[in-house]
């Protein structure tokens, strides 16, 4: 039905992104050493020249002071750390109830036609809409945010192991039927490693969404994470630690993020390389 | 030949579900396999060349009709029936070795004693050196050779061939042809091959069989009288032509 129509083509080209950005990013980072280093001067010099006050735009060294700062008072680590355990609980929630489920939906066509209507309605309805519910019924502790996690997650990576499953060429199905496999073997012999490159592009996306999840969680309502402090440096106008905040959320979506790349790089060396730059896939 | 055939086809339909009545592949086929006989199906597209393959190999289960394997019925996939597809069929993340392993693997054979089988194997095709090639850097013969040499490794009783060098070159072809002649000369295997090469089938069978165009029956079945030990050079006998003619002529 609706969500599991996708054309080999797209397969196709979904594999030959996850190629391109496995390969040659060594000179990518010295080129974005560069480039974070002129945009961080454009900043002091818009902060600098603008004569903004600190609450509305912090000076690069405002935010670097708040940074020592909630470093020394333990804040920062302590957060982070839990958004961070949301984010790792949340993903391994969130890809294995996705990959077992895709798998059965990839296998059966009834399952699907039953299941299918309400994975669509379910992406439908915007995670803050549904992060409040979750929260009265979960509580506002780390369980809720998992959850929402989770969601968030689960989408990106149910459709990419289905259509991964599902671009496992017929001919190999038959192979394995006349060397008489048996269910496992198949399963490991033939569909994981043939359904891996659509199934990691998948990953990749749903790892940088795990942050959005977490973070979404936290908004609504929770105490401690980097979301509350985000909230809590809105309310106190103090903008530099929401800066604080969001770079280090930024640096765990990239982490992830690479995480998931050199992944890839490891698990699909046999597929043709050719060159380009890490984030054009997204 | 005296003994006892290994595969017997008894009255083999095949129908598939079409709509209007369905659509028969298949009509009525019957014929016996005698052990170490080279078989070749010959018939023009759409006479249910490939369907009758599938059939033998426990792919495709027949509408009508039975296949006798070895003294029982034949109803699923067996592993002593080792099967060469239409195209190489190579898994694109296995290097060359291990793409050749693959049937011991999952007949739970040590990888040790597994890699050793599929060296003699690799040595048989002619593709020494290239064990750790990925397939994508095989061309469309070499990947075929692999196919074969995986079809072979479990070392099985029956070896069914699909049109293997149809994707290919006639030049390629042409010597896929004599190196499938030699591979059996060297392993006297029983060999049933679906083909629409006239040529193909002369080289290499001892019986043809040829198949009408839809439904599939079975027109001629011809014993192929050529002398064996076979080369290159019988092409160019007038036997060889002369029997080519009569093939030609029956597939009208």
């Amino acid at each position: 039905m609706g969500v599991m129509k996708f054309s080999m083509k797209q397969i196709d080209q979904n594999n030959i992104l996850i190629n391109r950005a496995v390969n040659s990013y060594r000179p990518a980072i010295f080129l974005a050493i560069i480039s974070l280093t002129i945009a961080a001067f454009l900043w002091w010099l818009i902060s600098r020249l603008g004569n903004f006050p600190s609450f509305i735009l912090p000076s690069p060294m405002d935010v670097w002071h708040r940074f020592v700062l909630s470093i020394t008072d333990g804040s920062l680590l302590r957060n982070s750390l839990v958004t961070l355990q949301e984010i790792v609980l949340g993903l391994t929630l969130g890809v294995s109830v996705a990959t077992i489920l895709g798998y059965f939906l990839a296998k059966s066509h009834t399952f699907e036609k039953i299941i299918s209507p309400y994975i669509v309605a379910s992406q439908s309805v915007p995670i803050v809409a549904i992060a409040p519910i979750l929260i009265i019924w979960f509580g506002p502790g780390i369980f809720s945010k998992i959850l929402i996690c989770s969601l968030t997650v689960f989408f990106p990576v149910l459709v990419n192991t289905v259509v991964g499953l599902r671009s496992v060429p017929e001919e190999l199905q038959d192979l394995m039927r006349s060397l008489k496999s048996t269910r496992w073997q198949t399963i490991s012999k033939l569909e994981i490693p043939g359904a891996l490159p659509v199934f990691l592009g998948g990953l990749r996306v749903g790892a940088t969404l795990s942050v959005i999840g977490a973070v979404v969680g936290e908004f609504v309502g929770s105490d401690k994470g980097l979301g509350f402090l985000i909230n809590l440096g809105r309310g106190q106008y103090d903008t530099a630690l929401v800066f604080v905040s969001v770079f280090t959320l930024i640096l765990i979506a990239m982490s992830l993020y690479g995480i998931v790349v050199i992944l890839e790089k490891r698990l699909l060396s046999w597929q043709q390389s050719s060159k380009d730059t890490i984030l054009e896939h997204q | 030949m005296q003994e006892e055939p290994v595969l017997i086809v008894k009255n083999l339909s095949a129908v598939f579900p079409n709509g209007n009545g369905g659509l028969q592949a298949l009509d009525q086929i019957s014929f016996s396999v005698f052990p170490q006989e080279f078989v070749c199906v010959l018939g023009p597209s759409g006479s249910g060349k490939s369907t009758l393959l599938r059939i033998l190999a426990g792919l495709l289960l027949p509408t009508g009709g039975k296949v006798i394997y070895q003294g029982s019925e034949l109803d699923e996939p067996r592993r002593d029936i080792g099967f060469v597809f239409q195209k190489a069929n190579l898994m694109p993340w296995r290097t060359v070795i291990q793409n050749i392993m693959l049937p011991l693997e999952l007949d739970n054979i040590s990888p040790a004693d597994a890699e050793r089988y599929a060296r003699e194997m690799v040595k048989l095709v002619g593709l020494c050196g290239f064990e750790e090639t990925l397939p994508r850097d095989l061309s469309g013969g070499m990947a075929q050779r692999v196919a074969i040499a995986r079809a072979l490794v479990h070392d099985p009783q029956l070896l069914l061939l699909d049109e293997p060098f149809g994707a290919l070159d006639a030049l390629t072809r042409e010597r896929m042809g004599m190196e499938l002649l030699r591979i059996w000369q060297a392993r006297r295997k029983t060999v049933v091959m679906v083909t629409h090469s006239i040529s193909e089938a002369l080289l290499l069978a001892d019986r043809v069989l040829v198949l009408t165009p839809r439904p599939g029956r079975i027109r001629l079945d011809f014993p192929v009288n050529l002398p064996r030990p076979r080369d290159e050079e019988i092409r160019y006998t007038p036997e060889f032509t002369e029997l080519t003619r009569v093939l030609r002529g029956a597939i009208g």
